[in-house]
């Protein structure tokens, strides 16, 4: 079983994002489960949600307490909300920043992951430049492919069109692939 | 065909494939996406012949279905918590009239204090208002119950609510198999009322009843549940020999049968005990857990035959009867009187709270060792609730409970105080 958590603020895309990473996992055969964290949705305020992949039927109904991998959406829920919870030694780290791990002021807790687990990409950035909107959630999943190899690159654009119709579609998922590109250059 | 969607468009679907006439539905929070996606489909004409019914209320939405129900219409609806509380004296007319209505419960806490998460004290809350309540385990059962439950319902003429754990299932993506329309017109057969209101050949349907048959009109809605018992069984297996897979029946044991403890729940919750139950079960521990389907009618006799053997019984429930314990639990019992062996009570999952992994194998295990109260709180914050009792004691005007406790938790946050807390700060 391979978990994700991932963090962000509401109005950022951040369920939609583990929906279609449980979309893409299932398209790549794998049971998948995909929740968010249950709550009053509200723009700004923080949110996680989870997704699960196995290669078995998933039965578990807890929240991810020992992720796999931390996809963090929005950087300035590094310092406010303990995003690092649970993380596994050896997982892996996504932030979506344009600084690096040290501009962050995280370097204790990228330091204790092993080498290559931990990317920064300036996903909003990206976003905006591809689809005119501040919504890094599927860039993210672009660079969170190559950071993990965790499902092929081609699942996730083929998730985004599946959920994304059109042009819409086309700019996301062209955003994903930037992304995508540029974890894989560090 | 294999899909990978949310938990109510997997519902609204499977729902829609019945070929519902008449779909009523306050669209207004606490809702799930289920009405909503049914009302895409009536709109896209995927879903034809079928009246889809905005209304102003839950009591309206399912007054609308009462009276499309009595006219012939297959009905259906969807609610949860204060929303089901709401129309509680229509769900009572239903169940009294003997229409066969279908309605999903997206199950989630009463209010007060003010709670939108999943726990089942809104179902629990109308379980004796005489229609049968089946609890789906997970998003598939969800679907593939609401297919029985029309089946069960007609063929009974008594309503059935399917309890979906909400935001647990209804906001889940997993896999779901939608089937055919042709599949399902195959297990489901159009609807044959039983009782007809119609013009051509007037009669009243509603009667008032004094005390000499108001006792037999009951007798015969319980004999109708008793009925069920034989019927939900029946339909569950043509339902697995029309689709190829389990769905619904009367319960499921798991792992039970050398078990010394075993664990009752309804609901997804299950799917967590059973992963508690293999793990404890590699470290030798004898344990099993039941799913319970339906818990209106009760399984008593089904249910007896596959606890009795057991040490001890562990319900792990969702939902609080204040002043007695848990509800599963005095169920429970009742399959078990005149055993000797102890039926635990494990209150888990109000207002959303997560019923982990650990806690429950904690439980388990203090079960296990006789150290399990018969009535446990899981995972409960005694330091909070220690001051609070103390903060109650101590003074007379200790103010609202709940904002006691919120301010407890997050000292950050800022609360309106009582005049005399703010006096002593």
């Amino acid at each position: 079983m391979f978990e994700i958590r991932l963090h962000g603020r509401g109005g950022q895309g951040v369920v939609t994002a583990a929906e279609l990473l449980s979309v893409a996992a299932f398209d790549e055969g794998k049971h998948a489960q995909a929740f968010p964290s249950f709550g009053s949705e509200r723009m700004g305020a923080p949110v996680a949600s989870y997704c699960r992949m196995a290669d078995t039927e998933i039965r578990l109904r807890e929240p991810i307490m020992d992720p796999d991998a931390l996809i963090i959406q929005d950087p300035t829920l590094l310092h406010s909300v303990d995003v690092f919870s649970g993380l596994k030694p050896g997982g892996f780290l996504l932030i979506n920043s344009t600084r690096d791990i040290a501009g962050l002021g995280i370097d204790e807790v990228a330091g204790g992951l092993p080498p290559g687990h931990v990317a920064c990409v300036g996903a909003t950035e990206i976003a905006l430049r591809h689809t005119g909107r501040p919504m890094p959630n599927a860039a993210l999943l672009g660079g969170f492919v190559a950071l993990t190899r965790a499902l092929a690159i081609d699942a996730v654009l083929d998730a985004i069109h599946e959920k994304f119709a059109g042009p819409v579609g086309d700019a996301n998922a062209a955003a994903a692939r930037e992304a995508y590109d540029a974890v894989r250059a560090n | 065909m294999l899909r990978q969607i949310e938990g109510s468009q997997g519902i609204a679907e499977a729902v829609a494939l019945c070929r519902p006439q008449v779909v009523c539905a306050y669209p207004i929070t606490p809702q799930t996406h289920i009405v909503e996606g049914v009302g895409a489909l009536v709109k896209s004409g995927d879903l034809e012949n079928c009246e889809f019914i905005n209304v102003e209320s839950e009591f309206a939405a399912l007054s609308v279905a009462i009276g499309a129900s009595a006219v012939g219409a297959r009905s259906y609806t969807a609610t949860a918590s204060q929303g089901l509380l709401f129309m509680a004296e229509a769900v009572y007319n239903a169940a009294g009239l003997g229409l066969p209505i279908v309605m999903t419960v997206g199950n989630r806490a009463i209010g007060a204090p003010i709670n939108i998460w999943n726990d089942h004290s809104d179902s629990m809350a109308l379980k004796d208002a005489g229609w049968i309540q089946l609890y789906a385990e997970t998003n598939q059962e969800a679907a593939d119950l609401h297919i029985q439950a029309f089946r069960l319902a007609e063929e009974l003429s008594c309503p059935v609510m399917v309890c979906v754990d909400g935001f647990i299932l209804t906001h889940a993506y997993e896999r779901l198999d939608i089937p055919t329309q042709a599949e399902v017109d195959a297990y489901l057969p159009p609807f044959d009322p039983v009782q007809q209101l119609d013009t051509d050949n007037p009669y009243s349907i509603g009667a008032m009843v004094g005390p000499e048959a108001f006792t037999e009109v009951r007798y015969l809605a319980h004999q109708k549940q008793i009925d069920a018992l034989e019927v939900i069984p029946r339909i569950a297996a043509e339902f697995e020999a029309s689709f190829g897979r389990v769905a619904g029946g009367l319960l499921r044991p798991y792992r039970c049968e050398d078990a010394e403890t075993i664990v009752v729940a309804l609901g997804s919750v299950n799917g967590t005990i059973k992963d508690v139950v293999d793990a404890e079960r590699a470290e030798g521990a004898r344990i099993g857990s039941v799913t319970i389907g339906a818990f209106r009618p009760f399984p008593l006799a089904e249910l007896h035959d596959v606890l009795a053997g057991a040490k001890r019984i562990i319900c792990v429930e969702k939902a609080l009867a204040p002043g007695l314990g848990g509800i599963l639990a005095s169920n429970v019992r009742m399959a078990l009187r005149g055993e000797a062996q102890p039926v635990l009570t494990v209150i888990a999952g109000l207002g959303g709270r997560p019923i982990t992994r650990a806690s429950l194998a904690d439980v388990f295990r203090r079960a296990e060792r006789e150290a399990l109260d018969d009535v446990t709180f899981l995972d409960l914050n005694r330091e909070v609730v220690g001051a609070q009792i103390a903060r109650a004691a101590g003074t007379r005007g200790s103010g609202p409970i709940a904002e006691n406790l919120l301010r407890a938790l997050n000292p950050g946050l800022v609360h309106r105080v009582p005049p005399n807390e703010d006096a002593k700060q």
